[in-house]
């Protein structure tokens, strides 16, 4: 029941991007069309739960250790870049079609401040590790979720006449922020 | 381009928030009033600025294929610094930005001037541009602050001068992405006529 909770309020309640505001670059910059939007929230998916257990295990067992945990950001940003192109390498290797659907948005994630938002988040609200993945993937599905629904509205979009000033980002955030609206109608569900 | 147009450039034309769009998540979510605004402003411009004095400096020293590890190192010990240096004297603003004083490392503003800038020009006209860039992007969080302040609170800088409770929702996540929305409208519309 608390680990349901968490997902509720991870997907809905507490969105990373309507809510929270982690991720708007690539919220942003990928939503054109619904079918690159899914290979991305993919990506982020994948990488934000190996990057939390990854970062998670470096805290607590080097970090928290030794004493050093001025030395978070340095080492987390470093974590995140090379496990990225880590998992570059190893998808290339191992598994054609599912690096030809996620490769391309994987070097993009390193500068997606999600990941290495949720991976510090999941710190400093004190999850423990089973916790940690149940917030981080249900985060990203939230980022998921409402980077396709961006999407699809954009590629409907496409149809209407939009003033000329408010073309490209500014009638994007305006949805974004007409989206926010609507979540915020979950407040109150979980905690 | 002249010393004056490195330093100016960051204002209007190519203003880092409002025309080339970068730093949309700390813009979102640090605006909820107008000294936080400033606040996360001037301290990506600490950042900024660092960085792109370090970056210059030494930039020939650094290979080219390790160089965006490199610069992310340079840049996470200067947000490390800020960081540190937030928590023992603003401890109130430090707590409120919260989580976005590390994110700095990922705010594309930075690795972007030091990618594109800093690394290929000399050092007087780096300083220049991180401090032109980091102005410009304090100055459309003061802006889009003060404006969210005023019309969710009816206040500035804390100075309340309107009676009662103001338009909630630009306080809330909805009003900072719909206020940043038509701010980047209104700049598009000044900026091709």
């Amino acid at each position: 029941m608390e680990y349901l909770l968490l997902i509720i309020s991870a997907v809905l309640v507490n969105n990373i991007v309507l809510a929270q505001f982690l991720g708007v670059c690539p919220f942003l910059g990928v939503s054109n069309k619904v079918s690159t939007a899914a290979g991305m929230s993919g990506a982020v998916t994948f990488v934000m739960v190996l990057a939390t257990v990854v970062t998670y295990l470096i805290q607590t067992y080097i970090l928290d250790a030794l004493g050093l945990g001025f030395m978070q950001t340095i080492t987390f940003i470093l974590v995140i870049a090379s496990l990225v192109q880590m998992v570059e390498i190893i998808l290339k290797k191992i598994s054609q079609p599912l690096y030809q659907a996620l490769g391309i948005f994987l070097p993009l994630i390193t500068t997606n401040c999600a990941v290495l938002g949720v991976a510090i988040l999941v710190i400093r609200k004190e999850y423990n590790l089973l916790e940690g993945v149940v917030y981080s993937a249900a985060t990203a599905v939230g980022f998921g979720l409402a980077l396709v629904i961006l999407a699809g509205i954009r590629e409907q979009l496409d149809l209407v006449d939009v003033p000329k000033g408010m073309k490209g980002v500014p009638v994007s955030l305006i949805i974004a922020g007409i989206m926010a609206l609507a979540f915020m109608g979950f407040t109150g569900i979980g905690k | 381009m002249t010393q004056m147009q490195n330093f100016s450039k960051g204002f209007f034309k190519e203003n880092p928030l409002l025309v080339l769009v970068l730093g949309c998540c700390p813009a979102l979510a640090t605006t909820t009033s107008a000294l936080n605004g400033l606040g996360m402003g001037i301290a990506t411009t600490f950042v900024l600025l660092g960085s792109n004095v370090v970056i210059s400096s030494i930039s020939n020293l650094i290979p080219d294929k390790v160089r965006i590890p490199s610069f992310i190192v340079i840049i996470a010990s200067f947000v490390t610094i800020v960081d540190l240096i937030m928590k023992a004297y603003t401890p109130e603003l430090y707590e409120k930005l919260g989580i976005f004083i590390p994110l700095i490392v990922v705010n594309c503003i930075v690795l972007g001037r030091a990618e594109a800038f800093a690394s290929k020009n000399s050092l007087l006209s780096s300083i220049l541009d991180g401090l032109g860039m980091g102005l410009g992007f304090t100055m459309a969080l003061g802006i889009l602050g003060a404006f969210r302040e005023i019309a969710g609170n009816g206040a500035i800088f804390n100075y309340k001068f309107l009676e009662g409770d103001g338009i909630l929702v630009f306080i809330l996540s909805p009003g900072a992405f719909i206020a940043l929305g038509y701010l980047i409208a209104l700049v598009n519309r000044i900026r091709k006529t």
